[in-house]
């Protein structure tokens, strides 16, 4: 007995598909954006912080760098509101969840570049006369930017492809998508093979457009 | 006798358990070039930036145009002032540095106008005629447009001048800023720290290259060990260097490494 394609199914709900993307990358944009304020703040609160500061912040970072992602996720979304007596989409709580996830990779990429920024460039800011903020704004957040961009290219990807985590809450993003078509339809390897590609593409089109980024801002320019 | 436009009086610094500034005492006129010279470690770098606050001191006291500059004046406490105080006042006081510290983001002709628009409070047009007319006078009109990863470091070094210089400083301060350049690139910029002199600019230079001591500065300071043991017009100290075993030992050194 072989085994006979059809993709007819897949193309009937091919809008479950295709929202299921843009609900995945919606879901990497928002969160990323949190994660990257999470990040940022408690990078400098740690750089500027006392000790106090400086271990609540690690062990956050430590703590969600030990947990499997998918443990998080039930974790957010049924540990915390049965815990703290309330409720939330799964949407929402997911996003939650990938946000503290980010951020505290985040954390440590922005440290990082925070620390890479050559002491000079800050005297130099000084000795023109700038004040902190000024110093903050014009000399420091622009160059760590720049120190930190391939590294943030990094999180951005592998963000969006946690996002398919999701599905097992049931946000009806482009992995939950491909299971319910699998489920009602049973062409399993139809529905991969439609779905694996768009992952793949996607993640070359993250690639390529933060590759330009990054070129774009690079401190060196060729 | 006029009032010097820097005063250094009894200027004591440490670092940990090592005294590397030990009383040092310094008046600079207006107009004037001073030069300093001394082994590696005497405290040069240090002084400089004791003057234009990059490091806190812990004893003494440095006068720029008649005020207190680092820390709080009055009262039996010393209270050093606030960041925020300290940036108008760094704003008069122009650094040069030995590994040029241009803003790596920015064009040449930016590294120029951010202080000139945000510490000044210029008009962008303006600041830019004004980056583009320094840039011009240290020979790099046509680098406005290039980042510091684009130039030589002869070039860039002419940048961290024309930066410091735009500002309209009181003094200027250049600190071995030809140290780190490949030797065929030194004239280029010692060229223009030798036009700044001529029209009258304050300086106070840090520098091994005792020609250009010589020819730029009036005056040479010698430093050994945190403390000036020399002060005197240039010629008369480099003419009388065999009285002092120091300065000549010193100066012997440099010879063999040129
Ligand atoms: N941030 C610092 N922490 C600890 N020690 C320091 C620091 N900066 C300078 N020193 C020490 O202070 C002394 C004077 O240093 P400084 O850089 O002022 O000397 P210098 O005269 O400029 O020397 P060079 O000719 O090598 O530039 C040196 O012994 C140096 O090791
Ligand atoms: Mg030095």
């Amino acid at each position: 007995m072989t085994y006979h394609f059809n993709f007819n199914f897949v193309w009937r709900y091919a809008d479950k598909l295709y929202w299921g993307l843009v609900l995945s990358l919606e879901i990497a944009l928002i969160s990323i954006l949190i994660g990257m304020v999470i990040g940022l703040s408690l990078a400098l609160a740690y750089t500027g912080g006392n000790r106090w500061i400086r271990s609540a912040i690690a062990a956050y970072v430590e703590f969600i760098r030990n947990v499997p992602l998918l443990l998080l996720v039930y974790l957010v979304f049924y540990g915390i509101p049965s815990a703290g007596g309330f409720a939330y989409d799964a949407l929402t709580s997911f996003i939650a969840t990938l946000a503290l996830y980010s951020g505290a990779y985040l954390v440590e990429v922005f440290r990082a570049g925070l620390d890479a920024i050559p002491k000079g460039l800050i005297d130099a800011g000084k000795a023109v006369g700038l004040t902190p903020w000024q110093r903050f704004i014009h000399v420091r957040m622009p160059t760590m930017f720049r120190i930190v961009l391939p590294s943030l290219s990094n999180v951005y990807v592998s963000l969006f492809k946690d996002t398919s985590l999701a599905y097992v809450i049931a946000v009806p993003e482009l992995t939950y998508g491909a299971n319910w078509i699998k489920t009602n339809t049973f062409r399993v390897i139809e529905v991969w093979i439609v779905v694996w590609p768009m992952y793949l593409a996607t993640c070359y089109a993250l690639i390529y457009a933060l590759r330009l980024l990054e070129r774009r801002f690079s401190l060196v320019r060729r | 006798m006029p009032q010097s436009l820097v005063q250094i009086r009894g200027l004591k610094k440490s670092f940990g358990s090592l005294r590397v500034l030990d009383g040092i005492d310094l008046d600079v006129a207006k107009g004037e070039a001073v030069c300093v010279i001394g082994p590696s470690g005497s405290g040069k770098t240090t002084l400089l930036r004791c003057i234009n606050l990059l490091e806190p001191y812990d004893q003494g006291s440095i006068k720029v145009d008649g005020t207190e500059i680092g820390y709080e004046e009055g009262g039996s406490t010393r209270k050093r002032r606030s960041e925020r105080a300290l940036a108008p006042i760094r704003a008069d006081i122009g650094m040069v540095f030995q590994l040029f510290n241009l803003f790596p983001h920015l064009t040449a002709l930016e590294n120029v106008m951010l202080g000139l628009t945000k510490v000044r409070g210029i008009s962008k047009a303006e600041a830019k005629d004004r980056a583009g007319h320094w840039l011009n006078r240290v020979g790099l009109s046509d680098k406005l447009q290039s980042l510091p990863s684009q130039l030589s470091g002869g070039q860039q070094q002419r940048v961290g001048i024309a930066r410091a210089v735009a500002m309209g400083p009181k003094v200027l301060l250049l600190d071995e800023i030809t140290s780190a350049l490949d030797p065929e690139l030194v004239g280029e910029v010692l060229s223009v720290v030798q036009g700044l002199a001529r029209d009258g600019m304050t300086m106070i230079v840090v520098t091994h290259e005792m020609t250009f001591a010589r020819d730029v500065g009036s005056r040479i300071i010698f430093m050994d060990e945190g403390r000036v043991v020399i002060d005197g017009p240039s010629r008369d100290v480099l003419a009388n260097a065999s009285q002092n075993e120091r300065l000549k030992s010193f100066l012997a050194r440099i010879e063999m490494k040129h």
